[in-house]
């Protein structure tokens, strides 16, 4: 489709700005007589607050005002939501405890904010901080999830009685244990997915103006999201009226699902800009995003995996305790849920599944989705499993894949999802090309003769992204429809500006988004803007996350592109003297299909907009939008094969080769598509081998709270990666595209475990395998 | 408080500002240069790379007092004349940046590694090099490359010159 169209390895057009220093973050925005916030959090895993005194930090030089959760209640600004619904298998709702932006009787983890601090400069805030004087009682605290089940265990809400959030099911539990019970072998293991801070690296920011003249509000906020925060700030919280809300999320410093949720500095900022009467800034520093900003993962799973005498899966079984932290975060309840249970048929005809899940309170900060949600969970459990089945059995870890592969589709799984579409072989295939795979033996061997264990190991996700049909999503108990908007306006002269829900955060949709038009009309890629994060510029939006921007995002263009071609091509037939059906719309002109009768681009916008000459009863202008609703996910696919070698005298690994092959279906940039795959893949490769989110659990402090702490990937940690795509295309969506955001996320982790426990003929080895957990599983051999 | 100047991207710059008052502070807030970014508070991250009298410096990691009387390089004064600096170029050309945030201390830091390396550089000494730099979005794989191409092409540059 041309050299900037779809398909095309363009390079970025929003990059110039990022490398010149002129993006513009959050913290880069300044408003006259804006002041500056910093919150007084809790010191305590677990307590109660007797007192909150502001009286001698209210006297501290530079202070505009000292808020508390008291006043925060008295102002009737509304307790944080969880917005999916999820029952139990006894029917009853999810447990739900209150949840204030400022706690105002209790606090239930480190890091929690209790009062704000509005002063003249960000030192003297810090400093009148340290003044607030709070009286608590300590509290014991839990933060292991499956502790908090325990009896005796410390308690946090009222409202869920032995920390249980809910207890569901999904699947045919009997079936399940018939098929167990008969089956020729069964692996079973138990399984940690650990917790992890998402870090992207931009902290959270907020700045909160409230405009006394026209009683409106602004807020510029580190957002994936910015509608569904208005929506949410205004329908729940009572911050404002919708129409009185603007929110902007300008540039913003990566996501991973972090900067979904509404958190509660974004509430509080605009609330204490109304209190205060001054534009509130607040900017965390890197610890209060570790003390803050939601989690991911902190699964306890246990799973059997049955097979017949042919080695045909025949069930799967998983009991699983998710840690959702001290509160229920915005999406937290749908994770371990319906963006996991519904994955665990992985890309395998398992004719039985059934999955149930325990969401328990501990005191630690909200988990909620993390690049992937869900998804690296369910591959990482069978994933393992699958690989110690064929350890177990005896047989090779690729070919006991390939015969229980997913061959006919559409499949529908027993666990809800159908897949669409998909040849997992050809990925299989392409990934043991790429790694060498039969070579890996002699590779292995050479190793040796230097003193290094050398594993190979392999995994096969798949993944559902493109979230999602908004009535199929409302029946599992989303609050939300998961659609997304577009609009294109055609200037007059010709350029073209798209408004979309989406929001970029390093994604790049300005370029992507833009070769999804340039295909279309066959303009050059510079006369395309494309315009996000901004609620008073964008109509109403659901934004960016679950690798949803492409799939969901970009078809909601093409809908509103279909309506703007089917106008210009009237009004070009109008002026070419021709019938409709033969006008053709590319290469920047309109033509009237085999003649040379052609009219340019501009013209024909120009005519829209003089409209002095247009078909009779037609409107001027050239503008359309849309809404586009999926009818399905969409299930991105691959194999992923990692091999590592490990030093036996220190447990260090590194991880020598890495080979990803994805199955994306049609790819709009391939530049950036694999950029996509890297960063998954580093997070994948750190959690599998590097990150651990660590609270102590004696005194629920967090121990793990910087970059001194909290093992960040460097470059040093890391391979160049080998990667490549094949391609079904989705057949659910206009592009036939899929989603490629968390992929490297979700099939990573399981690949590097694998290897490192083929390596050192150990598979008792829990993530991340830091050295010295690896040199304790070798010595455990001997 | 204390009595500052110094040359910021060519230009001669005078503060007063709190003795505590950081150089990525003063950078940011007195003078406006919000390129350079605070991305932790434990000099770890590198998104505050900036020049100190020609070599790279994190500048949470000293006062504004520090650096009176110094020449300061940030990224808004790398490219001259409009023209992206071969790092900068190459970081586009190669994918080395998505969200932006860490980028401006990458390139900063790479421009100075390879200055340190006229010799040329190869991938482990890249990644060696980038310690002191995180990034979360991109896997540092395309920021390597990008890095590499810039080193050869100015290393080609210097030849020809």
């Amino acid at each position: 489709m041309g050299i900037e169209g779809i398909g095309a390895r363009v390079a970025r057009k929003e990059d110039k700005r990022f490398l010149t220093g002129l993006g513009r973050y959050v913290d880069d925005m300044v408003v006259p007589g804006m002041k500056h916030a910093i919150f007084v959090r809790s010191p305590h895993a677990h307590a109660a607050i007797r007192s909150v005194d502001t009286k001698a930090a209210k006297a501290m030089p530079g202070v505009i005002g000292v808020l508390t959760g008291a006043e925060l209640k008295n102002d009737g600004i509304g307790n944080l939501i969880c917005g999916w619904m999820i029952h139990s298998k006894d029917g009853t709702p999810m447990k739900m405890g209150a949840y204030s932006a400022l706690a105002t009787d209790r606090v239930r983890y480190v890091g929690e904010a209790v009062a704000v601090v509005v002063a003249e400069t960000r030192g003297q805030a810090r400093d009148a901080a340290e003044a607030v004087e709070i009286d608590y009682e300590e509290m014991p605290a839990v933060t292991d999830a499956v502790e908090a089940l325990e009896k005796g265990a410390p308690q946090l809400h009222p409202e869920a009685e032995n920390n249980l959030i809910y207890d569901w099911e999904i699947g045919d539990a009997s079936a399940v244990d018939q098929a167990l019970d008969g089956a020729a072998h069964v692996t079973r293991m138990k399984l940690v997915n650990n917790r992890l801070v998402p870090n992207a690296m931009e902290p959270r920011a907020a700045l909160g103006h409230y405009d006394m003249a026209e009683d409106h509000f602004t807020l510029w906020t580190t957002s994936q999201n910015p509608h569904v925060a208005r929506l949410v700030m205004s329908a729940f919280y009572n911050v404002a009226p919708e129409n009185k809300l603007r929110v902007i999320a300008p540039d913003v410093g990566g996501g991973f699902g972090s900067k979904i949720y509404v958190y509660p500095e974004e509430i509080v900022c605009l609330w204490a800009s109304k209190k205060t009467g001054v534009p509130v800034k607040w900017v965390a520093d890197r610890t209060e995003s570790f003390l803050t900003d939601a989690h991911g993962r902190d699964h306890h799973t246990e799973v059997s995996l049955g097979f017949d005498a042919d080695n045909r899966m025949v069930a799967l079984k998983v009991d699983t305790i998710a840690n959702f932290g001290g509160y229920m975060s915005l999406f937290s309840s749908c994770v371990p849920t319906y963006l996991y249970a519904t994955l665990l048929s992985g890309q395998y005809a398992i004719p039985a599944i059934h999955c149930n899940v325990r969401a328990v309170y501990t005191n630690t900060a909200p988990v909620d989705a993390y690049r992937g949600a869900g998804r690296p969970e369910a591959t990482y459990l069978l994933e393992r499993t699958v690989e110690t089945a064929a350890r177990e059995l005896g047989v090779s870890p690729a070919e006991l894949r390939r015969k229980n592969f997913i061959r006919e589709f559409p499949y529908q799984t027993p666990v809800i999802m159908n897949y669409d579409a998909g040849d997992y072989e050809a990925s299989l295939d392409a990934a043991m090309r790429e790694a060498d795979y039969a070579g890996f033996p002699a590779r292995r061997d050479e190793a040796k003769k230097r003193g290094k264990l050398r594993g190979i190991g392999m995994s096969c996700y798949i993944e559902a992204c493109g979230i999602a049909p908004s009535q199929a999503v409302g029946s599992l108990g989303a609050g939300v429809g998961l659609w997304e908007s577009a609009e294109v306006r055609v200037n007059a002269a010709g350029t073209i500006e798209v408004l979309t829900g989406s929001h970029s955060h390093g994604q790049g949709h300005e370029t992507t988004f833009a070769q999804v038009v340039a295909s279309r009309f066959g303009v050059p890629l510079e006369q395309v803007s494309i315009v996000h994060g901004d609620t008073d510029k964008v109509q109403m939006g659901m934004g960016t996350y679950g690798s949803r921007s492409g799939a969901v995002g970009a078809s909601a263009i093409v809908k509103a592109l279909d309506k703007v071609e089917a106008k210009a091509k009237k009004i070009a037939a109008h002026l070419l003297e021709a019938d409709e059906s033969d006008i053709v719309i590319e290469n920047g002109e309109a033509k009237v299909a085999g003649t040379d009768r052609t009219l340019p681009w501009f013209q024909v916008a120009l005519a829209a907009y003089t409209a002095h000459n247009l078909p009779e009863g037609m409107e001027p202008g050239l503008k359309e939008g849309a809404f586009y609703d999926p009818t399905n996910f969409t299930f991105p696919a691959g194999c992923y094969i990692a091999e590592v070698e490990v030093d036996p005298e220190t447990g260090h690994t590194d991880v020598v080769q890495f080979v990803a092959s994805d199955d994306f279906g049609n790819i709009i940039n391939p530049l950036i598509v694999e950029g996509q795959v890297h960063g998954g893949l580093a997070q994948g490769i750190g959690q599998a081998l590097l990150e651990g989110c660590h609270y102590d659990p004696a005194s629920g402090q967090l121990v793990t709270a910087s970059y001194m702490d909290y093992t960040m990937p460097r470059a040093g940690d890391l391979p160049s990666f080998q990667v490549s795509t094949t391609n079904t295309p989705c057949p659910g969506n206009p592009l036939g595209v899929k989603g490629c955001g968390e992929a490297g996320a979700i099939g990573s982790p399981p690949a590097i475990i694998n290897a490192i426990t083929d390596a050192i003929g150990n598979n008792d080895l829990s993530m991340p395998a830091t050295p010295q957990k690896v040199w304790a599983a070798m010595r455990r051999n001997q | 408080m204390a009595e500052i100047s110094m040359t910021v991207n060519g230009r001669k710059v005078t503060g007063t500002v709190e003795d505590r008052t950081l150089l990525v502070h003063f950078l940011r807030e007195n003078q406006g240069l919000t390129g350079t970014h605070v991305g932790c508070d434990t000099s770890q991250c590198g998104a505050c790379v900036v020049h100190l009298d020609g070599k790279a410096v994190k500048s949470c990691t000293m006062l504004a007092a520090q650096a009176s009387g110094s020449q300061v390089l940030t990224i808004e004064g790398l490219a001259e004349s409009g023209e992206l600096h071969p790092v900068q170029a190459a970081f586009k050309e190669h994918h080395g940046l998505q969200c932006g945030f860490c980028t401006p201390g990458m390139i900063m830091a790479a421009v100075d590694m390879i200055r340190r390396h006229p010799q040329g550089l190869d991938e482990k000494t890249v990644r060696a090099e980038l310690e002191g730099n995180i990034c979360r979005c991109t896997g540092y794989h395309n920021i390597v490359k990008a890095v590499l191409a810039a080193s050869e092409a100015m290393s080609g540059k210097a030849k020809a010159a």
